[in-house]
């Protein structure tokens, strides 16, 4: 489906706004990303340290950077601008999975190569196509990781994150606001990871200690979902 | 933090380079991705076996690769599982025609990288078998968490699957044999004191000077529950209830016993441990067959031990005791 076929078009009276996601959004999107985890680097260590093993600020600085390297590299080569945004998201994807090791490598590479098979060949995305693969994404993160909602996992931020974004695709939100909502149910699946017993991951070795920590995977999540609403609508200037 | 290191992100590499310098003779370490492979890899028509990962272990994994062990090792950054693309490399690299067994540590990243490499080298033609190393006993519920941990029972798999694999075994035994061994072994650790994570700079457990934490994992994650320190006697008599009676091991029962080091206890103390357990297996009618004792599976700089006992029948012993020329493990060659 393209951006026409949902009447977003010029002249059906949503004014000139674009509202479809290019390859160039994605690009923006993961430099904010690994701008914010850089940022908050020492913070998902720290959350980390308290129910896991203390290197999950680390690898996720590490897997952004070499996004970054490999943005840059295909930017050099000419590459990066043509093409369809799926095989952008999967080469993302491929990237984290053989840079970021742990969990949280084959976690987010499947998040994101699975965002990118669903997005298959089109070069712009609308709201909708956009919100399916969120959700198709997740799906292959879930089935990855074996998580169930609430065992304190980057499930417990993705999952609520990817049904408010259909949810605000499918009531006509504008896609400024439905990645806004997308965020804020990420924040809220966030925050509600603090009390949670993990059942997943190393933090549920610690069983009820475990209780009273915010989930760093969670937190991470919410940094991507954070990341993609503030960068995804700076790119639709009409 | 006092290290003998340069730059905290270059550890891993540095030590590589160290490793394929000392012992350039029988190994070759590959760099990007990363493993160590031993130098007569492919073995026409031998079961190769690879393991890995996160680096803070040594000499598990790397230092167990040679004849009689593992054809290759893939090591990830520190406490950091391996990607796919290393296991992959290296699976490539030793595989001789006759398969490949992966020993997994069951830790969330380990199984799930190891899970997309092996999925990988299959896409390839290559027959890859998986066995899932889950031997603590500090997790007594396995149902509500990630499941038993990967400890000391791994080593003791990589040396008895290596000697099968070495007798030209094929994949499908070599593979039954590390479930028999994962089977028949449980482990515990303690440790004293934390261990400190380069790139972190501090210890990742706050643990005070008269505290001691019981069941705990081989990242420095917490255990079972936080102790006041006490004698080698009541330590070791702690940990070795947890594991006899997990199992349960018995009255007449021949056991391999594994006292380990984490890093930061010298080897004098491992035999005091040594000495306690002989005296307490003794005393319930538990036979120690074969041992080993020294720090062969660490947490980086981490005082304290761990303890494997694996239950041997004749099959088991004949293998433990087959040749092994490693630079972690020697002897018999």
């Amino acid at each position: 489906m393209t951006a026409a076929d949902q009447g977003t078009g010029p002249g059906d009276g949503s004014g000139a706004r674009r509202e479809a996601i290019t390859r160039g959004d994605v690009v923006a999107w993961m430099r904010a990303f690994a701008a914010a985890v850089a940022r908050d680097r020492d913070h998902l260590t720290e959350l980390d340290a308290a129910i896991g093993d203390a290197d999950h600020g680390i690898n996720m600085e590490r897997g952004m950077q070499a996004v970054l390297g490999r943005l840059d590299a295909l930017d050099a080569l000419g590459e990066l601008a043509g093409g369809g945004v799926g095989e952008l998201l999967k080469t993302v994807g491929m990237t984290l999975v053989s840079s970021v090791g742990g969990a949280a490598g084959p976690l987010y590479g499947t998040l994101l190569l699975q965002m990118g098979s669903a997005a298959g060949q089109a070069s712009e995305l609308t709201l909708s196509d956009w919100a399916s693969a969120l959700a198709a994404g997740v799906s292959g993160a879930q089935a990855r990781g074996k998580a169930e909602l609430a065992d304190k996992t980057m499930i417990d931020a993705l999952v609520p994150a990817a049904e408010a974004l259909q949810a605000g695709a499918a009531s006509g939100l504008s896609l400024a606001e439905a990645l806004r909502q997308s965020a804020a149910a990420a924040q809220r699946g966030m925050e509600a990871t603090v009390p949670l017993v993990a059942r997943k991951g190393r933090a549920s070795y610690l069983g009820e200690r475990s209780a009273g920590h915010q989930d760093p995977g969670a937190t991470s999540s919410w940094l991507l979902l954070h990341a993609a609403a503030t960068a995804l609508p700076a790119g639709l200037a009409p | 933090m006092k290290k003998l290191i340069n730059r905290p992100q270059d550890v891993v590499q540095d030590a590589l380079a160290g490793v394929a310098l000392a012992h350039g003779d029988r190994l070759k370490v590959h760099t990007a991705p990363d493993y160590i492979v031993r130098a007569d890899a492919p073995l026409r028509g031998k079961v190769a076996i690879v393991s890995g990962g996160g680096s803070g272990h040594e000499p598990l994994h790397g230092g167990f690769v040679g004849r009689g062990m593992l054809d290759a090792a893939c090591p990830g950054q520190i406490f950091t599982s391996p990607t796919p693309d290393q296991v992959l490399a290296a699976t490539r690299a030793v595989d001789g025609g006759a398969g490949v067994l992966l020993i997994v540590k069951n830790y969330t990243g380990d199984v799930m990288n190891f899970e997309m490499a092996a999925d990988l080298a299959r896409d390839e033609g290559i027959v890859v078998e998986s066995v899932v190393i889950d031997d603590d006993v500090a997790l007594q519920d396995g149902r509500h968490t990630a499941g038993r941990r990967g400890v000391g029972a791994t080593v003791l798999a990589e040396k008895i699957c290596g000697a099968a694999a070495e007798r030209r075994r094929p994949l499908a035994e070599v593979a039954e044999l590390c479930r028999k061994v994962n089977a028949g072994a449980r482990s515990m650790g303690v440790a004293l004191t934390s261990c400190t994570v380069p790139m972190v700079g501090k210890p990742t457990l706050e643990l005070g000077p008269d505290e001691i934490e019981f069941g705990v994992g081989i990242h420095g994650e917490p255990g079972r529950e936080r102790r006041p320190a006490a004698s080698a006697h009541d330590i070791v008599a702690a940990l070795a209830t947890a594991i006899v009676d997990d199992l349960p091991f018995g009255r007449g029962d021949r056991v391999l016993a594994f006292v380990n080091g984490l890093g930061g206890t010298p080897l004098l103390e491992l035999y005091v441990v040594y000495n306690e357990l002989h005296t307490l297996l003794a005393s319930r009618g538990i036979v120690i067959a074969r041992n080993l004792v020294g720090s062969y599976m660490t947490a980086l700089d981490m005082a304290g031990c761990s303890i494997t006992l694996l239950r041997l029948d004749d099959e088991l012993a004949a293998l433990w005791d087959a040749p092994v020329v490693t630079t972690g493990l020697r002897w018999g060659a």
